[in-house]
């Protein structure tokens, strides 16, 4: 059975803070043809915070998480701030003390990190969030594992699902948020949300991925 | 366009530090430097009144702490929600043993940062209420009313929850009075030029040269209709029918008017603005008890003007009258 060592593996984090960064400008710029213009901006700012913090540290995955998830609920105000940062501190606590994750574990974390975001904001799927990426790429990770898939391919799928779903957010009416406040007018552009939720999905399980023995 | 910044990361840092040396008579920066607390606060057995919100909106948030208005302030990025770890320390700033009310405007990251906040007091045994602002007419229609955003009537709110509080009212009675005050409240946004995000670096929507956005949100949210830039007299009219259309008040309601510039428009502007507004107001037989124009409620640099009317009952008339102490005279 496959599976990726929690131990030796928050160095996936640091990438994922790079993969943010690297996207500030391309992430406000998605954010400001419907939103405030903020969201790259922002969400370097936590990731770029919590990678300082974490560099040569080498920490295990589940601390690496913490320390991103705690920096985005408390010094990144905003949306996203809570909405990550709930996220990351699940996934932290869920992996807290598993030694080496295998599939079931990764599909637990995921759920654990679904449910914090859903216990704090109101979205659905469908109003043109980062759940329209969220949900389906989970939804697909299990399917895959369900039908016997391995870890490693099932990985793959959930990648897959995150861009489709991202993507979908494109002929999506905003119906949550302050794009919400455009009616039609939010149609034609991808969710900023959606597009980061993507960024890191991807990291995360690319990551593992090829960290797998 | 130029501005007067050092980092653009650094904006509200060096607004709120600036903002505190020039009012050190009134207010006072907590152990976290994004909460702005009234000088003398907290008050024993005085429920306490707080707000929070994205920066860039000055006077707002942090102008109107001080003594019978807010007693803290939970201090947010340009437009964008403080943490839930601000308004949390605010809300500790104004603790008074009876309890504290947060009013605020209705956007998401505020909505889910102010919950977390009342969780996190809840454990430190602090009783919190809530009063989401709702008065933005254009934001949504009047069935949805919960998903309408707050704008300038928060001030209102501020006002009226401030100076409950100083009669000694329970926590629940500042709430009442404070919800009262909001759902007395219309609010219309016009605007005619966008702002910018210092650290975004162009503008984060676009409004056409000789066109008007008529129901503009604080942070450009964009209107309910683009319409050719007209006279004045004419926007004012619009205005006004918006917000009454939206309210229906009995002939001879006594009202409270605030007309606010969103950054870049002068106050003369608002002043030409006000001779139609007053005039239809009244023509429609209500009396306006008091009138404030000026920039109460701003959006950066945005160019355009938003109108609030309050109706007004004998409670709300006698706390608005209220003396208050902050930077901003209301």
């Amino acid at each position: 059975m496959q599976t990726f060592d929690n131990a030796s593996c928050g160095a996936i984090v640091l990438s994922m803070a790079e993969r943010i960064v690297e996207n500030r400008a391309y992430l406000s710029e998605i954010d400001g043809k419907i939103g405030d213009g903020d969201h790259g901006v922002n969400m370097a700012k936590g990731f770029g915070m919590a990678a300082e913090r974490l560099k040569g540290k080498n920490a295990p995955l589940a601390e690496s998480l913490d320390t991103l998830g705690t920096v985005l609920m408390t010094e990144i105000g905003g949306s996203m701030g809570p909405l990550y940062g709930v996220m990351f501190t699940e996934f932290a606590e869920t992996i807290q003390g598993v030694e080496k994750i295998d599939a079931a574990a990764y599909s637990k974390m995921l759920h654990a990190g679904l449910s914090g975001i859903q216990s704090i904001g109101s979205a659905k799927v469908g109003d043109k969030t980062l759940l329209d990426t969220f949900v389906p790429a989970v939804e697909a990770f299990d399917k895959a594992t369900a039908e016997g898939k391995s870890f490693g391919e099932a990985l793959e799928v959930l990648v897959t699902a995150a861009e489709a779903g991202r993507d979908s957010t494109i002929d999506l009416v905003a119906k949550i948020g302050r794009a919400s406040r455009l009616g039609e007018r939010s149609l034609g552009v991808l969710d900023a949300g959606a597009t980061s939720c993507a960024i890191i999905l991807k990291e995360l399980s690319e990551g593992a991925r090829t960290r797998l023995v | 366009m130029q501005r007067f910044i050092n980092d653009p990361d650094l904006v509200v840092e060096d607004t709120v530090k600036g903002f505190v040396k020039a009012h050190s008579d009134i207010v006072r920066l907590a152990e976290n430097p994004r909460v702005v607390v009234a000088r003398e606060a907290p008050f024993a057995g005085k429920v306490g009144v707080v707000t929070g919100g994205g920066s860039g909106h000055e006077p707002a948030f942090i102008g109107y702490t001080g003594r019978n208005m807010l007693d803290a302030v939970a201090v947010g990025e340009l437009f964008s929600s403080p943490t839930a770890k601000s308004f949390h320390d605010a809300i500790r700033e104004a603790n008074g043993g009876k309890g504290v009310v947060v009013l605020y405007g209705n956007y998401a990251g505020d909505n889910m940062n102010v919950k977390m906040a009342t969780k996190l007091a809840a454990k430190d045994g602090i009783e919190v209420a809530t009063v989401v602002a709702n008065d933005d007419v254009c934001s949504a229609p009047i069935e949805e009313r919960e998903k309408r955003r707050g704008v300038a009537g928060e001030i209102f709110m501020w006002k009226i929850g401030g100076a409950k509080a100083a009669t000694g009212a329970s926590l629940e009675e500042v709430r009442a009075a404070a919800q009262k005050a909001i759902d007395n409240c219309r609010s219309i946004g016009v605007g005619l030029g966008p702002c910018t995000l210092p650290a975004v670096g162009h503008p984060n929507f676009k409004i056409e040269p000789g066109t008007m956005e008529v129901g503009i949100g604080h942070h450009g949210e964009p209107g309910v209709r683009v319409e050719t830039l007209k006279t004045a007299e004419e926007v004012a009219r619009d205005m006004v029918k918006i917000v009454l259309d939206d309210h229906d008040l009995p002939e001879g309601t006594e009202v409270a008017v605030l007309v606010s510039g969103l950054g870049a428009t002068p106050l003369n502007e608002l002043y030409i603005l006000n001779d139609t507004i007053e005039s239809e107001i009244s023509a429609r037989g209500l009396k306006i008890r008091k009138t404030w124009i000026g920039n109460y409620f701003t959006s950066l640099e945005m160019v355009g003007a938003t109108l609030t009317v309050m109706a007004l009952d004998d409670d709300l008339k006698t706390l608005l009258d209220v003396e208050t102490r902050c930077t901003i005279i209301l």
